[in-house]
């Protein structure tokens, strides 16, 4: 048997093999190639119709230092960044660059295409586009995703599919609004916020786990659902005695020290509201729950392969039941994000789809806590810029600055990331 | 009953049922401390059924589990981990996006907050032990089933199970891992261990046993001493007499039907797997594929069926150029494909027996009329090849999930045989079937090749080589190294598979040969 030995020995030396490209990595660089050129050839042809100057503003009237107003000539800015994204474009089409400078033409490509089009926008415009404005918006506007993209990333690394964020979401807001309102008290609001919402995802955990239903249509009942019936007690119970029950205290930014103090990035980063912090913080205890614990691992033991988990004696059900009750208490304190987060009242339907962002969010971000957070910052920028060009009275139709947002998620899913892999389980109950 | 009886682990009378059907009829089977007990029995016999219902994966219908004279309630796996039993399973109980140190400690965590650092050693630790080498930070998807086999043993051993259920280890291992495995296995019963293994290589039982029972349809129908020849464990195992090695008429050879042409192919990683393969095959004839695994086989297979990513080179099937061509239109070019993973690749789990019979066919006649499924003919269809290939199923609208492995594997191979073929490709044909059913399924595929099918098969064991090929190439790092007859002897093949070319590894084992004479 020496020979076998002989073969063995071989083998066991790491096979270098000579690589050439896949067809996956093959339609990864043509895709989004193309997309930065014809980001590239959109700028091009926006720079022969831009205005004079662009303003920017880089702090706002009641920030503590006054940075100044930059102008830039906006039609060279413009075919600047349209030549920038153009060169990068065509270097990543052409797949000869290095992985480092790969990543460096995407840079490139955002930047200056992010750059070039807010310069022809503000161009138009007498008003300077406030950056500093733009970028604690999109802080503030990301939270309830963040928070919303973490309920489901809990959920999915454990196999339950979760569509019914907005719901959860809804019933959160409501609760925290009528708390709120009762007892003046930020706190109590969220507790109820966070009550609720767990309760919502003990619903869905109890048809999903145990009753075994498709969990994309449970999803969509629980959104229905917390939709009517958040409608219909506002409708009987709040709007009538609105001034009791609908006017709940709102969340004060607390400045963090001397740090808020620091010219721009301050008044951005630290004086935010305590939901801001608490989303920061909770992206890093999901990560730490998810990798660095034992629940974590069984966790996503359970939502890659209930049954090899069920054969090391974890019990799948108990795991699933947990994570989803865990996400529920993220999306409780997303959802108080809008009644004492904002503007401490709530509508029907106040939460306008921001549970699919945040869907949206946790699979683009490959279902990590960390990437789903920077995918709901991206979502939040493109929200919030879209609102900011809206009062600069831009010539670009303010429905389509609405849709930014949802074009920048199908640009984002279709091109630039590519394929990702969900939970090998994610969606399958579990029968022995 | 005397006290010596009562000791070690029991299954008393044991009834297991999936519906009406009787999957275990009162079955009784012991293991004691320091044994090794080989299960033997046809395909679904119900030893896994048995097994799993040990490990507390299945509730019994009936009879008693007794551990030194208590009685054992398993209601869970955990349960009989705590009871001190491991279980290694038929298919793989591994995480795939796990670490092999994250599988390991799985379920035996030691403390709230995650130590891989322990995992490492841990692993690092039972593969010095156990002699049973594996690097603790590989992903198990980037692993060979070899290793990943051995990752599965390693976690039943880290348990210090007092008692370990072997089921079907060997059959994705090479021959040196499964002589590795015996003296594991050996080692274990030294210790003290008591082990109940379960395969269909007769060889093996011969090697290891101290004890063996047969079960068939369910009941125990004997038992037999260690020195049993492999036809008689074979005979009781199959109710008849079994030809070991099938008789194969000479091969009449036509003209070329698969010629293949400087074929380079990718992984989807980026890496060349497949370098510059040359070869034909013609009508009449069997090409066996040898190598050990890894070396290209699987992607060489995946290629001919249209489903790798072919850097260079071309495939011609029946003078047409196939070599871009996606599944649908080899298979309609006459491909018959059994892939090496059946699980994965091989059929659809959650469809009926029947519907997977006509996957291939389905959109033809004389299943589909118009646009609608003739659902007539694919229970006949099902019925006939249910009966012919043996396929032991109590129905065939039951779930492909629920046959037991080596059923699944005759239901892949019944499909694909069950038409014409110009080409058929076959990976690891009889992984996982029993003694019978190899026979059998050999028969058919020699069958196959004299109606004047080119046929290619890739194996790993040296013994379906021997029986099955006319020529065999053998395959190391992506190229040939040569193509020679199955008469060529062991070590020299051996030799080739580790890369040294024909005519040196021939002088290298007549010069070994002499050495053991003097
Ligand atoms: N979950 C299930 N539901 C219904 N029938 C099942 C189920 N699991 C197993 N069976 C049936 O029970 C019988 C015994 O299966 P089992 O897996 O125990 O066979 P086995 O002896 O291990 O065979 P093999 O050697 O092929 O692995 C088979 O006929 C199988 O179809
Ligand atoms: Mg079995």
């Amino acid at each position: 048997m020496t020979t076998f030995s002989a073969a063995e020995a071989v083998l066991d030396q790491v096979v270098r093999l000579e690589k050439v490209e896949s067809a996956d990595q093959k339609r990864a660089r043509l895709s989004t190639g193309s997309l930065v050129v014809a980001a590239g050839l959109l700028l091009l042809g926006l720079s022969f119709g831009a205005g004079q100057i662009a303003h920017f503003a880089m702090s706002n009237a009641f920030d503590e230092v006054q940075l100044p107003t930059f102008a830039v000539p906006a039609g060279p800015a413009v075919l600047i960044s349209a030549v920038l994204c153009l060169a990068a474009g065509v270097g990543l089409i052409s797949g000869r660059l290095s992985p480092a400078w790969r990543r460096a033409a995407g840079v490139v490509a955002g930047t200056s295409f992010l750059f070039g089009f807010l310069s022809w926008a503000a161009a138009t415009s007498a008003l300077p586009f406030p950056v500093s404005n733009q970028l604690s918006g999109t802080v503030a506007t990301a939270t309830p995703l963040i928070l919303g993209a973490l309920a489901g990333v809990i959920g999915e690394r454990a196999g339950v599919v979760n569509v019914a964020i907005e719901g959860q979401f809804l019933n959160a807001a409501f609760a925290a609004g009528i708390v709120g309102s009762i007892t003046k008290s930020i706190p109590a609001a969220l507790v109820a916020a966070v009550l609720t919402a767990v309760a919502t995802a003990a619903l869905l955990a109890l048809f999903a786990i145990k009753y075994l239903m498709d969990q994309v249509v449970l999803g969509v009942v629980i959104n229905l659902l917390a939709s009517g019936l958040t409608g219909f007690l506002f409708d009987q119970l709040v709007q009538p005695q609105s001034r009791v029950l609908n006017s709940a205290p709102t969340m004060q930014p607390i400045p963090l020290g001397p740090l808020a103090n620091i010219p721009f990035l301050g008044p951005i980063l630290f004086n935010q509201t305590i939901l801001v912090y608490l989303a920061v913080l909770s992206v890093a205890v999901v990560w730490v729950l998810l990798f660095k614990t034992r629940w974590g691992l069984r966790v996503r033991a359970v939502g890659e392969h209930p049954k090899a988990a069920d054969t090391v004696g974890i019990s799948v059900v108990a795991v699933r039941w947990q994570a989803v009750l865990v996400g529920g208490i993220f999306a409780g304190l997303g959802g108080a994000f809008f009644t004492v987060g904002s503007t401490g009242s709530f509508a029907k339907d106040l939460t306008v789809g921001n549970g699919f962002i945040a869907l949206a969010a946790l699979i683009m971000g490959r279902w990590h806590p960390i990437w789903a957070a920077l995918m709901a910052l991206f979502f939040g920028f493109v929200t919030q810029m879209a609102s900011q060009l809206q009062t600069l009275s831009t010539p670009v139709p303010s429905e389509f600055l609405l849709l930014l947002p949802y074009i920048a998620t199908i640009v984002a899913v279709a091109g630039l990331i590519g394929r990702s892999r969900a939970p090998a389980a994610d969606g399958t109950p579990y029968i022995k | 009953m005397t006290a010596q009886h009562d000791a070690g682990l029991q299954l008393r009378e044991i009834t297991k049922k999936f519906g009406t059907f009787v999957a275990n009829d009162a079955v009784s089977l012991d293991v004691q401390p320091g044994e090794i007990h080989c299960l033997l029995g046809e395909n679904g016999a119900g030893k896994s059924t048995l097994m799993n219902v040990l490990y507390g994966l299945l509730q019994p219908d009936g009879g008693q589990i007794i551990l030194d004279g208590e009685e054992l309630h398993v209601e869970n796996p955990r349960q009989a981990m705590a009871a001190g039993i491991g279980m290694v399973h038929q298919h793989f109980m591994l995480v795939e996006v796990f670490t092999v140190a994250e599988n390991l400690i799985l379920g035996r965590e030691g403390g709230p907050v995650l130590n891989l650092e322990k995992a490492r050693a841990k692993v690092t630790e039972l593969a010095g032990r156990y002699n049973l080498p594996v690097d603790p930070d590989a992903r198990i998807e980037d692993l060979p089933v070899g290793i990943q086999q051995r990752v599965e043993i390693l976690k039943a051993l880290a348990n210090d199970a007092k008692y370990l259920v072997f089921d079907e280890p060997t059959a994705v291992l090479t021959p040196q891992e499964i002589d590795e495995l015996m003296i594991v296995m050996q080692k274990l019963r030294d210790d003290g261990k008591g082990i109940v293994f379960i395969t269909h290589k007769l060889r093996e039982v011969r090697a290891i046993a101290d004890r063996i029972t047969v079960l068939r349809r369910g009941k125990i129908v004997g038992s037999a001493e260690p020195g049993t020849s492999e036809s008689e464990l074979a005979e009781l195992m199959v109710g008849r007499a079994v030809d070991l090695r099938i008789a194969k008429p000479e091969a009449k050879v036509g003209q070329i039907r698969l010629s293949v042409k400087g074929l380079t192919v990718a992984n989807p990683a980026g890496a060349v797997v497949v370098d510059g393969l040359d070869f034909e095959v013609a009508s009449g004839e069997i090409l066996c594929i040898a190598g050990v695994q890894g070396n290209g086989q699987s992607e060489l297979a995946d290629a001919l069926l249209g489903n790798a990513q072919v850097t260079s080179g071309t495939v011609t099937l029946d003078g047409v150029d196939v070599t871009h061509s996606n599944p649908r239109q080899t298979i309609a070019a006459g491909l018959g494909f059994v892939p090496e993973d059946r699980q994965h690749d091989g059929y659809v789990a959650n469809f009926t027996v029947a519907e997977n019979l006509v996957l291939n066919r389905f959109t033809t006649q004389p299943f589909s009329k118009g646009l609608a499924l003739d659902l007539k003919a694919i229970a006949d269809n099902a019925t006939d090849l249910v009966e012919r290939y043996d396929i032991r199923t109590e129905s065939i609208t039951k779930l492909a999930s629920q046959l037991s492995g080596g059923n699944a594997q005759k239901l892949v191979l019944a499909r694909e045989l069950s038409r014409d073929l110009a080409l058929l490709v076959a990976s690891q044909p009889t992984r996982g079937v029993d003694v019978g059913a190899i026979e059998f399924l050999h028969k058919r595929i020699v069958a196959e090749r004299d109606t004047g099918a080119a046929v290619v098969i890739v194996s790993t064991e040296l013994e379906e080589v021997e029986a099955l090929a006319d020529r065999v190439l053998v395959m190391y790092r992506g190229k040939a190294v040569g193509i020679v007859s199955p008469e060529t002897p062991r070590d020299v093949l051996g030799l080739m598979m580790a890369g040294v070319p024909y005519e040196e590894a021939l002088a290298n084992s007549k010069a070994a040969a002499t050495g053991k004479d003097n």
